[in-house]
C-alpha cells in the first residue's frame, strides 16, 4: 500500500492550485510551440527552459513535464494536419495521419491520437510509479564501477537512434563529454578549459548549449531549406470516432501502449524507437498490411500511444538511475540540475514530494491535454497558418531574452550563438547533436565515478570486468555497438530513416 | 589523394582538432595516475580517443567510402544574419535597452528569410517589440534597461522639469 500512500503524496503536490496552474501553463505553451512545424519537444524544452527558472523546483519540473507532453501532442497535430512532423517520433504519425486528413478524417485522427496518448499516459504513469521504488533500491547497491559501466551502456544506447555513421556518433559523445569538462573540476577545484573567462567557471551553460544546438540551429536550417508548406484547410466537423474506428483503434492503442512502455525504459529507447516499432508491429499483425500508409486508423493509434507511453516510462532510468535514456530526458536532467536536484536514486528518498509530485503531474498533464486540446484544435490549426517568416523572429527574441534572464548577463547570449554555429557545422557534416547532449550531461558524473572507482581499486582497471554487474553492462554496450555497426542493420536503419 | 567523402573528411579533421586541443590544454593541469587522477587525466584520455576516432573517420573518407557524397552546400545569408542578430542583441541590450535591441534583432534576422518584405518586417518588429514590452517590462518587471540611458535621462529631466 506504499504505492497508494506515495501517489497520494504526489496528488497533494501536483493538485495544489499553484502547481495545477503551472502544469496547465506548461501543457498549453508546450503545445503552442510544439505545434509550430519543425519544432519538437527538444527544441520546445530548449526554448522554454529559462521561463521555469524563477519557480521552485517542484513547480518548475511540473511545468517542464507539461511542456514536454504539450510539445509531443503539438507534434502529432502538425503531423496529421500539415504532414510536417515536429519531431522524429511523430514521423510515423504522418504516414497514416496525413492520409486520413486528406480523406477528411483529420478530426478522427486527432481524436484517436489524443485519446490514445491519454490512455497510454495513464498506463505508463502507473508503470513508472510501480517500477521506480524497486529500481531505485537496486541502484543504491551500485558502486562507482557499476555506475560508470551503466553510463557507458547508456551512452552507446543513444547511438542506436542516431542516423548515419556509428564512429561519428561515438565521436559526438566524446565531444559532449569534453564540453562537460569545462569549468571547475569538482574533485580538485581546478579550472579546466575556462581560459580565464569568469562566466565559464561554472561550465558551459546547459541552456546555451541546448538552445544553440537545437533551437537556433534548427531555425537556420529551416531558413536554408526555404520550404513552402501547403496548409491543409480540411474541414473536420466531426471529432468523434465512428463505432468501427473505435473498434479498430482500441486494441491498437493497447498494443502500442505496451510496446511503448517497455521500449521507453531501455537506454536509447524512448518515443522515437517505440513509435517506429509499434507501427511495424501493427503492420505485421494486420490482415491487410497494404492499407497502412493510406489512412489506416491503426497506423495513427498505435504509434501515438506508443510514443506517449515511452515518453513517460523513459523517466524511469532518469529518476531511478540518474541516466537520461534519450536527448529529451537529457534536457529534463539538465533542468533538474539547474534547480539543484541531482537526478538519481536519491531523489525518491530525499525529495519524495518532488518525485511523486512530478509523476502524478504527468497524469494530470495528460488529463489537461485531452480536456483542453481537443476543443482548442481550431486555434492550433489557425496558428499553423502563420507564416514561418513572421514566427522565427519571435522565437529568436524570446530565446534571447530568456537566455539573458538565466544569469542576467549577455555572455550566455553570445555563447548560444557560438553553439548555434557549432550546431550548424555539425548539421552540414551530418553529425547528430543528440549524443553530444547526452555526453555533456553525463560527463562530470562519469568522470567522478571513474575516479572514485579507480581510487578504490588502486588504479586497477580490471575492476570493471571482475564485478559481474559492471561486466554485464559493458558486454551489453559492446554488443549494442557491434549490432549498430553491422552493415545489414545499418542498411535497415538507414532505410527506416529515409522513409521518414 | 582523392577525397571520397568530403563531409566525413571534414568531420575527421574537426574531431582531430578538437581532440588535440583538449589534449594540449589538459596537459596544463595535473594529470596524476590512474589510481589518483588529476583534473587533466580524463580530458586527456577523452581527447586521445577523439583524435583516434577522427583519424578513423578521416581514413574512411579517403580510402573506402562509397556512394555519391558531395561537399556540404552552404547558404551563408541565413546563418550569418540569424547568428549576428542574436549576438547584436546581446551586445546592444545594455547600451540600447530592451526596446532598441529587440527592434534590431527582429529587423536583422527577418532579412534571412527568402520571403523577406520590408514593410512586413517593420510591422512585425513593431508588434513583437510591443509584445515584449507588455510581457517582460509591464508584467514580469524584467530587470533590464528598457530605453537607452541618454533617452531615459532626457525623459527624467523632462518629467522633473515639469512644474508639479
Amino acid at each position: 500500500m506504499d504505492l497508494l500512500a506515495n501517489l497520494a503524496l504526489g496528488f497533494q503536490t501536483a493538485v495544489s492550485p499553484m502547481n495545477l496552474v503551472y502544469c496547465l501553463a506548461g501543457a498549453l505553451i508546450g503545445t503552442l510551440i510544439g505545434v509550430l512545424p519543425g519544432i519538437g519537444p527538444v527544441q520546445t524544452l530548449a526554448i522554454l527552459m529559462p521561463t521555469t527558472f524563477t519557480l521552485p523546483p517542484v513547480s518548475a519540473l511540473i511545468m517542464l513535464s507539461g511542456i514536454y507532453y504539450g510539445a509531443q501532442y503539438g507534434g502529432s497535430t502538425t503531423s496529421i494536419l500539415v504532414n510536417v512532423p515536429g519531431e522524429a517520433s511523430s514521423v510515423v504519425t504522418c504516414l497514416d495521419g496525413y492520409q486520413m486528413a486528406l480523406q477528411g478524417r483529420a478530426g478522427a485522427a486527432l481524436t484517436v491520437s489524443a485519446l490514445g496518448s491519454f490512455f497510454a499516459g495513464c498506463f505508463a504513469t502507473l508503470v513508472l510509479a510501480v517500477l521506480a521504488v524497486p529500481l531505485a533500491e537496486v541502484a543504491f547497491k551500485f558502486g562507482p564501477a557499476e555506475y560508470f559501466s551503466l553510463m557507458v551502456f547508456g551512452l552507446i544506447g543513444s547511438i542506436v537512434l542516431a542516423s548515419g555513421s556509428t564512429i561519428k556518433a561515438v565521436g559526438m559523445i566524446i565531444l559532449g563529454l569534453l564540453l562537460g569538462m569545462v569549468g571547475t573540476d569538482v574533485t580538485s577545484g581546478a579550472q579546466r578549459f575556462a581560459f580565464g573567462i569568469p562566466e565559464l567557471a561554472d561550465g558551459i551553460g546547459f541552456v546555451s548549449l541546448a538552445m544553440g544546438l537545437f533551437g537556433i540551429c534548427d531555425i537556420i536550417n529551416s531558413l536554408e531549406k526555404q520550404e513552402k508548406r501547403d496548409i491543409l484547410r480540411s474541414t473536420f466537423s466531426r471529432l468523434w470516432l465512428t463505432r468501427r474506428e473505435l473498434k479498430d483503434s482500441a486494441p491498437a492503442v493497447l498494443r502500442g501502449t505496451l510496446c511503448g512502455s517497455l521500449l521507453g525504459i531501455l537506454p536509447g529507447g524512448g518515443a522515437i524507437l517505440s513509435s517506429f516499432t509499434a507501427y511495424m508491429l501493427e503492420k505485421k499483425t494486420s490482415r491487410n498490411p497494404e492499407s497502412f500508409g493510406k489512412g489506416n486508423i491503426r497506423g495513427v493509434a498505435a504509434p501515438e500511444a506508443a510514443n506517449n507511453a515511452a515518453a513517460q516510462t523513459s523517466f524511469v532510468p532518469l529518476l531511478t538511475l540518474g541516466i537520461p535514456p534519450n536527448v529529451v530526458l537529457a534536457m529534463m536532467a539538465g533542468a533538474m540540475m539547474i534547480h539543484g536536484v541531482q537526478p538519481g536514486p536519491r531523489v525518491i528518498t530525499s525529495n519524495p514530494e518532488l518525485f511523486w509530485g512530478v509523476i502524478v503531474s504527468m497524469w494530470v498533464g495528460n488529463v489537461m491535454l485531452v480536456l483542453l486540446n481537443l476543443p482548442l484544435i481550431g486555434i492550433w490549426v489557425r496558428l499553423l497558418s502563420i507564416p514561418f517568416r513572421l514566427l522565427y523572429p519571435a522565437i529568436l527574441i524570446f530565446c534571447s531574452i530568456g537566455l539573458y534572464s538565466v544569469n542576467n548577463n549577455t555572455f550566455d547570449i553570445g555563447l548560444t550563438a557560438l553553439c548555434g554555429l557549432l550546431g550548424y557545422i555539425f548539421h552540414k557534416l551530418e553529425c547528430e547533436p543528440a549524443p553530444l547532449i547526452l555526453g555533456f550531461i553525463l560527463g562530470p558524473m562519469m568522470e567522478e565515478n571513474l575516479r572514485r572507482c579507480l581510487l578504490l581499486a588502486r588504479g586497477d582497471v580490471s575492476v570493471f570486468f571482475t564485478r559481474p554487474l559492471s561486466l554485464a553492462f559493458l558486454v551489453l554496450a559492446a554488443a549494442l555497438l557491434v549490432v549498430v555497426a553491422l552493415p545489414a542493420i545499418r542498411r535497415g536503419r538507414e532505410k527506416a530513416f529515409q522513409e521518414s | 589523394m582523392h577525397i571520397r567523402h568530403p563531409k566525413d573528411f571534414l568531420t575527421g579533421i574537426l574531431f582531430i582538432l578538437f581532440g588535440a586541443a583538449a589534449m594540449a590544454f589538459a596537459t596544463e593541469y595535473p594529470i596524476g595516475s590512474a589510481a589518483k587522477m588529476g583534473p587533466g587525466y580524463f580530458p586527456f584520455a577523452l581527447g586521445g580517443v577523439l583524435v583516434l576516432l577522427g583519424l578513423a573517420v578521416l581514413a574512411r573518407s579517403l580510402l573506402w567510402a562509397s556512394g555519391a557524397n558531395g561537399w556540404p552546400t552552404l547558404r551563408l545569408l541565413p546563418v550569418t544574419l540569424v547568428l549576428s542578430s542574436v549576438v547584436l542583441f546581446g551586445l546592444l541590450l545594455r547600451p540600447l535597452g530592451l526596446v532598441g535591441a529587440t527592434l534590431v534583432l527582429v529587423l536583422i534576422c527577418s532579412r534571412a528569410s527568402s520571403e523577406f518584405r520590408w514593410k512586413e518586417a517593420v510591422l512585425n518588429a513593431g508588434v513583437l517589440t510591443l509584445i515584449v514590452w507588455v510581457v517582460f517590462v509591464y508584467f514580469l518587471e524584467f530587470p533590464v534597461p528598457v530605453w537607452p540611458a541618454w533617452l531615459a535621462r532626457t525623459f527624467q529631466e523632462l518629467f522633473s522639469a515639469r512644474p508639479a
